[in-house]
C-alpha cells in the first residue's frame, strides 16, 4: 500500500498499454518511456509488463506504511526516502512507515517508480494503462491525487540488497535529442525540400506537448498541395504535419486514426528519448533504414537481458 | 479499384492504401483484407485497425519482416475474396434510438433546415443500414457512410460542452453516435439506450469497424425499459447479416 501526501504535476499509473483494441478507437496509452519503465521493473525484480508510476515534471510525495522495495529510473527527480537521498536508476529497500519525496526533474522530463510485486490496480480491456480522455485504467481512469492509496500487489521472494542499473545501460538526458524517422507513408504528399527540412532543420519542443503528442516549433515542411488525408490508422512516433507546416510527433495517448500526411515514423526505441523531451529542448531528425531499427529494438531488447542478469 | 500501395509505418507497420477516398466499395475492400488477416495470421500480426481507405497491419519485427507480411497481403489480394467468403457478409447491428425531444434537441432543427417534418427525418434515418467505415476519434466513435443528404445540417456554431453517451447526431452529411460523454458539435436528433462503449464488459464494443448499424425508432417507454435491461446486463442486441457492397475481388 502507498498513499499520495503530493500527486506531482501529472502521476499516473501505467503499463506496456492496451494492445488489441485500436481497430475499436481506443489508444494503446501506456508508458511514456518504455526504457526506463521496463529497466526500472527489471531492477525491482517485476515482469516488464507490470503497472508502475510514472511521474511527470514535478515528482509526488508517498507514504509507504508497509515494507517496500522499489526502483526509481528516469529522469532525476532528486528523491529522498526518509530525508535520505536516493539513487536514481536502482532499486532499494524501503522500511514500513517511510516517506519517499520527489523534486522536479533536472534533465529529462519523466520518471518511473516500480514497487516490487507491481500495482494491482484492476486491468481494463487487459491494461493498467491510465486513458484519462475515457476515463478508464490507471485509479478510477484518472492522475492520482491527494490521499490516494495504491495498491502494492505481493510477491513471495522481497529482495532486500540495493540494486543498481550498471552506467553502460544509463541513458543520458540532453537538450538536443535526435531521433531516427522511417520514411512514409506519405512522404510522398510532401515536397523535396520539405523532406530535407525535416532531415536538415532544427526544431524546438513547444510546450504543447503532453502524453497524446509533441508539437515542435522550428522550420515548416512544405507539402505538395495540402496537409489533409482521408483517415487512416497512425501510432505512437507518427510524425503528422498540418496545414502550418510544424510537425507534431504522436507518443502513447495519441487517437488510432489521424486525418494529417505523415511524413515518417520515429523508430520505437527513440520514442523513449522523446518521452524525456521538455518544452523548449531541441529535436533533429535521422533517416533510418528497416534493418537499422531492427538492429535499435535488438540492442534494447539485449539490454534488457544483460540488466535483468545483473 | 484505385491502385493498391503496400506502405511503411515505421518499423512495425505495413499500410494496405487502397487510395485517398471515402467509397463503400474501397472501405469494403478494406475490411474484406482484415478479416482475411485477422482469420489466417493470428501469430505474425498483433493488430489490424481499418480505416476508410486503408488497413494498418501491426507487426512484432523481431519476430517476423515487413516482406513477409507484404508478400502474405499480396496474395491475399490476388486471391480476392473468392477464397474467404466470410469476408462477403456483414453483421447488420440494430441500434434503437429515441428521437427528438430531450433525447435529441436538434431534432427539429434537422427537421426545418430540409423542410421535412420530424417525423420525415425519422424515416429517412431509419431507411437503411450505415456501413461503419471505422471506428476513431473516442473508444468507440462510428465513421458511418452512407446517409441521406435529404437529412444533412451544418455543425453547431457552439459545441456542447457535455453530449451525453449514445447520443446520435448529424454533421454535415455524416451521422454518428457518441459513446462516450464528451463534448461536442453536431446535431443531435436522438438517444440510443444501449451502451456502445462498455469497459467493464467482456464484450465492451457494441460494434466493430465493417459491420453495418441499422437505426431504429422507440418511444421514451421502450427507451427507459431497454435501458434498464442494459443496466441489468441482460439485453442482447439484435443482429442480421447483410451482403457487403462492393465488388468480389480488390485485387488489380
Amino acid at each position: 500500500m502507498c498513499t499520495v501526501i503530493k500527486p506531482g504535476m501529472l502521476t499516473t499509473i501505467q503499463d506496456q498499454g492496451r494492445i488489441g483494441y485500436r481497430a475499436y478507437g481506443m489508444p494503446v496509452s501506456g508508458v511514456m518511456d518504455r526504457y526506463a519503465a521496463t529497466m526500472a521493473n527489471i531492477l525491482a525484480g517485476n515482469d516488464p509488463g507490470a503497472a508502475v508510476l510514472e511521474m511527470t515534471l514535478l515528482g509526488g510525495a508517498f507514504h509507504l506504511p508497509n515494507e517496500a522495495y522499489l526502483a526509481v529510473c528516469g529522469a532525476d527527480m532528486e528523491g529522498t526516502l526518509n530525508g535520505r537521498k536516493i539513487k536514481n536508476w536502482s532499486a532499494f529497500y524501503v522500511p514500513a512507515n517511510s516517506e519517499l519525496v520527489f523534486d522536479y526533474a533536472g534533465k529529462g522530463c519523466r520518471t518511473y517508480l516500480a514497487f516490487y510485486g507491481g500495482i494491482s490496480a484492476p486491468p481494463v480491456l487487459g491494461s493498467r494503462s491510465t486513458y484519462t480522455r475515457a476515463a478508464i485504467g490507471g485509479l478510477e481512469g484518472r492522475a492520482l491525487q491527494v490521499d490516494d492509496v495504491i495498491e502494492i500487489g505481493n510477491g513471495d521472494a522481497m529482495p532486500f540488497a540495493m540494486r543498481e542499473l550498471s552506467h553502460h545501460y544509463l541513458p543520458k538526458y540532453t537538450n538536443e535529442i535526435r531521433v531516427r524517422v522511417i520514411l512514409g507513408p506519405q512522404d510522398d504528399m510532401f515536397t523535396e525540400e520539405g523532406r530535407q527540412t525535416l532531415f536538415r532543420g532544427s526544431f524546438a519542443v513547444s510546450p504543447r506537448n503532453d502524453r497524446m503528442g509533441i508539437l515542435l516549433e522550428g522550420p515548416t515542411i512544405q507539402h505538395v498541395t495540402g496537409p489533409d488525408i482521408i483517415s487512416d490508422a497512425l501510432c505512437a512516433g507518427a510524425i503528422q504535419v498540418p496545414g502550418d507546416g510544424h510537425p507534431i510527433i504522436m507518443m502513447a495517448d495519441c487517437q488510432t486514426t489521424g486525418g494529417y500526411a505523415k511524413i515518417g515514423f520515429v523508430i520505437g526505441p527513440d520514442l523513449s528519448k522523446l518521452a524525456q523531451a521538455k518544452a523548449g529542448d531541441t529535436i533533429t531528425f535521422v533517416e533510418c533504414s528497416d534493418a537499422e531499427a531492427v538492429a535499435a529494438l535488438e540492442a534494447e531488447k539485449l539490454s534488457y537481458e544483460k540488466a535483468a542478469i545483473g | 479499384m484505385h491502385d493498391i500501395n503496400i506502405l511503411k509505418a515505421g518499423e512495425k507497420g505495413v499500410v494496405v492504401d487502397f487510395g485517398n477516398v471515402i467509397d463503400p466499395e474501397v472501405n469494403g475492400c478494406v475490411h474484406r483484407l482484415a478479416h482475411s488477416i485477422a482469420t489466417t495470421m493470428h501469430g505474425e500480426v498483433i493488430e489490424v485497425i481499418p480505416t476508410y481507405r486503408s488497413l494498418m497491419v501491426y507487426f512484432d519485427p523481431l519476430q517476423t519482416n515487413r516482406e513477409a507480411i507484404s508478400d502474405k497481403i499480396r496474395q491475399f489480394l490476388h486471391a480476392g475474396s473468392e477464397a474467404d467468403s466470410g469476408g462477403d457478409t456483414a453483421t447488420v447491428v440494430s441500434i434503437p434510438v429515441c428521437y427528438g425531444a430531450e433525447f435529441g434537441p436538434d431534432l427539429e432543427f434537422v427537421a426545418e433546415h430540409n423542410g421535412l417534418t420530424p417525423q420525415e427525418v425519422i424515416d429517412i434515418h431509419t431507411s437503411q443500414p450505415y456501413q461503419v467505415y471505422m471506428l476513431g476519434f473516442t473508444p468507440g466513435f462510428p465513421y458511418l457512410g452512407g446517409m441521406s443528404e435529404r437529412i444533412a445540417a451544418p455543425r453547431l456554431a457552439q459545441p456542447r460542452v457535455v453530449i451525453p453517451a449514445g447520443s446520435v447526431g448529424i454533421a454535415g452529411s455524416q451521422t454518428g453516435i457518441y459513446p462516450i460523454e464528451s463534448p461536442g458539435g453536431w446535431q443531435l436528433i436522438g438517444r440510443t439506450p444501449l451502451r456502445v462503449f462498455n469497459p467493464g464488459s467482456s464484450d465492451p464494443f457494441l460494434f466493430a469497424a465493417g459491420n453495418y448499424l441499422q437505426f431504429t425508432a422507440i418511444d421514451a417507454d421502450t427507451f427507459q425499459h431497454i435501458r434498464q435491461q442494459v443496466e441489468a446486463g441482460i439485453y442482447t442486441p439484435v443482429t442480421s447479416t447483410i451482403a457487403r457492397g462492393g465488388t468480389a475481388s480488390c485485387a488489380r
